[in-house]
């Protein structure tokens, strides 16, 4: 059984994207890329007009399965994800129970193969229950088969026990994701540090929480070796520290996510949970400096941060309301409009961020559209303007920062191991 | 005349806002100076307090504001709720008739949130580390009183500005009505940011009290889990307290305000307390009639009758 992708732009740097080629598929991998393919049986899926770009793969998502499936599950994640583009994710550790053991890492797997519609990959925890005390048994679990070491949102205090990680991680060659708050530093904060929380009466978070473990985490890869890649990035100071970082040869790399080129603080003004995210919306200096970032490579991934929440955690007063935000269904369209249509990269480029880059990073083999390789593919539409309604959206969490604006790179096909599964 | 629902704080509001409740606040004045202070302004109407923290001052000058006002006043605080949600208690309280909720919660945009979900009136008694609009306007009153104008006239907040409500409706307050406003106290207790609000920031109490027309001090408040956040109410004292030497530094006819309790010989000695320039006890008169004005405008527009 072979299926025929026609007349479609394919954005790969095997291929010339101003050209129009037809993508063949036979059993999950692409068997041909070609002008005017032809097969009688094949299954034909006109794309004239439209563009392939390599399954977009999540570094950054929260699913909460298990222990949180009431905000969301695999299924609903999965769902999500192939409405927004994304053909992989990966799995944060901070479950419940945490994924820190080689048990939960086989539920997370073989749960996926039932009901996920895409790959998922899970992290496994650096510490047990992802509370900074105790290191997990790290190889049983990359036997099992995590592809990265993460604990959540939350940030190791013992910088001795991270730097021990670190080095014990560098025998599987495993990335080590970290994320920064000092919560000495943002000590309960829920918001920026700085004019608009004065103004509303927050507490505020300030950019040295993040930059302090930026900066900590850098040494410590520099020292020890280590595959770093540091999760979320907010700031300028940030993308300055990782931007210095790599000129000097640290093996370091590290992400961030549409709402931090797109919102500030401000969003938070008339106390709009919305915006409650972590790390939180910055000023406009930051989200100018991680456009930058984006440019000069700096930032290596853009990743969605998809955290979802309640709804009804949402509609709390500002300091009570959950964090999170969610994200899966609209990072892609998201990132082209704010980026690629107001030149600041181009679509290759944001390919590479969205889908090579974190490939590489995690050694996944994926992210190419080339012959023989695995067909997981998005085709989008750059042409149409579409409306964001997050009632639509197929993961639980039914709430976006950009409810009702127009934006462009809508995703039309989502295609798995030669599967359409949107 | 205002026309609003609900009253959450002097950040919303225009200086002609302010001074027409400072106005109707000097009428009030004018009606507890009587023999029989009972006016029947709110008669038939029921004012809930709902109070989610403590607070002496600020229950009992709702209460007796509303009493006056000939008002029926329920007291509820948390040992009658528990842990009931403020939605819920709120739309609970909403629907057995309140035409006024006071509310008084430790998150900033409570009063707004509550606001969304009710009819009733919402006043705004204490959010979090946002606003306190009626200790602010009592300030204010008393200033008025005592310096006539607010245009070009110097204004000191000495003190714990982070966790002061009171004072980050001051100064919304006295900027909108011309004041010049400096802030003094260490950095530590200082909001960041805060010239942008349009205010002098000082972390020396002299270079703040300079010419100083008035003073207002804050109470300092160390919670728990920020003990580090000064080394020692010794050393504040050293550094902030409100006493003849600094008073050297201020105008002559300089006065001194303090929201209460005070912290005796901490803050402001106990000199200067007991001095003719301290007008903390004028002050707590003031509360009752300025929030008597709160209500009565509040009912002239907002609430059940629309």
């Amino acid at each position: 059984m072979k299926d025929i992708i026609k007349n479609v732009h394919i954005v790969s740097p095997y291929y010339d994207i101003n050209k129009i080629y037809d993508i063949e598929i036979e059993n999950g991998y692409i068997s041909k890329i070609g002008e005017n393919l032809y097969d009688d049986e094949a299954y034909v899926l006109d794309c004239t007009g439209l563009y392939a770009i390599s399954g977009l793969i999540d570094m950054h998502c929260r699913i909460g399965d298990p222990g949180f499936e009431h905000i969301e599950h695999i299924e609903s994640a999965s769902m999500a994800a192939s409405k927004g583009g994304f053909t992989t994710l990966t799995c944060q550790p901070s479950t419940k129970p945490s994924i820190d053991n080689k048990a939960v890492v086989d539920y997370v797997i073989s749960k996926s193969r039932v009901y996920s519609l895409v790959n998922i990959f899970p992290y496994g925890s650096m510490t047990i229950g992802c509370e900074g005390k105790e290191m997990t048994e790290i190889g049983e679990m990359y036997k099992k088969g995590i592809i990265a070491l993460s604990d959540g949102d939350k940030s190791i205090k013992n910088t001795g026990l991270l730097r021990n990680i670190f080095k014990y991680a560098k025998m599987f060659d495993l990335p080590v994701i970290t994320s920064c708050d000092d919560t000495s530093i943002s000590n309960n904060g829920v918001m920026n540090d700085g004019f608009v929380s004065a103004l509303l009466g927050l507490k505020g978070i300030p950019e040295e929480a993040e930059e302090v473990l930026v900066a900590r985490d850098i040494i410590l890869a520099e020292k020890t070796g280590a595959k770093l890649h540091i999760a979320t990035i907010s700031t300028e100071g940030s993308v300055q520290l990782v931007r210095e970082a790599k000129k000097r040869g640290v093996n370091v790399t590290c992400e961030t996510s549409p709402h931090y080129f797109t919102h500030t603080e401000e969003s938070v003004i008339g106390y709009n949970t919305l915006a409650k995210v972590k790390p939180p919306l910055r000023n406009d200096k930051d989200r100018k400096a991680i456009i930058e970032g984006i440019k000069d490579d700096t930032i290596d991934v853009i990743s969605s941060s998809h955290s979802p929440a309640t709804i009804e955690g949402k509609d709390e007063i500002f300091d009570s309301a959950e964090w999170g935000i969610s994200s899966l269904e609209t990072a892609f369209p998201v990132s082209y409009t704010y980026l690629v249509e107001k030149g600041h990269i181009t679509l290759p480029k944001l390919v590479e961020k969205m889908s090579i880059n974190p490939s590489k990073i995690l050694n996944i083999k994926k992210g190419f559209i080339k012959e023989n390789s695995e067909a997981d593919i998005t085709i989008i539409d750059i042409n149409n303007e579409f409306t964001v309604d997050s009632s639509q959206f197929y993961s639980k969490a039914k709430f976006s920062l950009y409810d009702g604006m127009s934006l462009k790179g809508n995703v039309k096909y989502t295609i798995v191991h030669g599967k359409i599964i949107y | 005349m205002i026309k609003r629902k609900d009253f959450f704080g002097i950040k919303d509001m225009s200086a002609d806002d302010i001074r027409y409740i400072l106005s109707t606040s000097e009428t009030m004045k004018y009606i507890l100076n009587h023999k029989n202070k009972k006016v029947p302004h709110l008669q038939g109407k029921s004012v809930v307090l709902l109070f989610y923290m403590a607070s002496a001052r600020e229950k009992l000058s709702y209460q007796m504001a509303a009493q006056h006002l000939s008002a029926n006043v329920v007291d509820m605080t948390r040992e009658n709720f528990g842990n009931e949600k403020l939605r819920d208690m709120g739309q609970l309280v909403d629907q057995m008739g309140a035409d006024f909720i006071i509310l008084r919660h430790p998150m900033a945009g409570a009063a707004s949130l509550l606001s969304e979900n009710v009819s009733a009136s919402v006043i705004n008694a204490g959010d979090g580390y946002n606003e306190n609009p009626g200790q602010s306007l009592s300030d204010l009153l008393i200033i008025k009183e005592n310096k006539k104008s607010f245009q070009g006239l110097k204004v000191a907040i000495i003190g714990d500005i982070i966790h002061s409500r009171v004072s980050r409706s001051n100064i919304w307050a006295l900027t909108k009505l011309g004041a010049d406003v400096s802030v003094g106290g260490p950095p530590t207790l200082m909001p960041s940011d805060l010239e942008k609000c349009g205010v002098k920031v000082f972390y020396n109490a002299r270079e703040a009290v300079k010419d100083a027309d008035v003073i207002i001090t804050t109470k300092v408040r160390v919670e728990d889990h920020e003990k580090n956040i000064i080394p020692s109410f010794e050393e504040y004292k050293s550094l902030f307290r409100i006493d003849e030497n600094l008073l050297k530094y201020a105008k002559k006819d300089v006065i001194i305000m303090h929201p209460g309790p005070i912290m005796k010989d901490i803050e402001i000695s106990s000199k200067v307390i007991e001095s003719d320039q301290c007008i903390i006890n004028d002050h707590i008169a003031n509360s009752v009639a300025v929030r008597m004005a709160i209500l009565y405008i509040l009912s002239q527009t907002g609430g059940i009758i629309k």
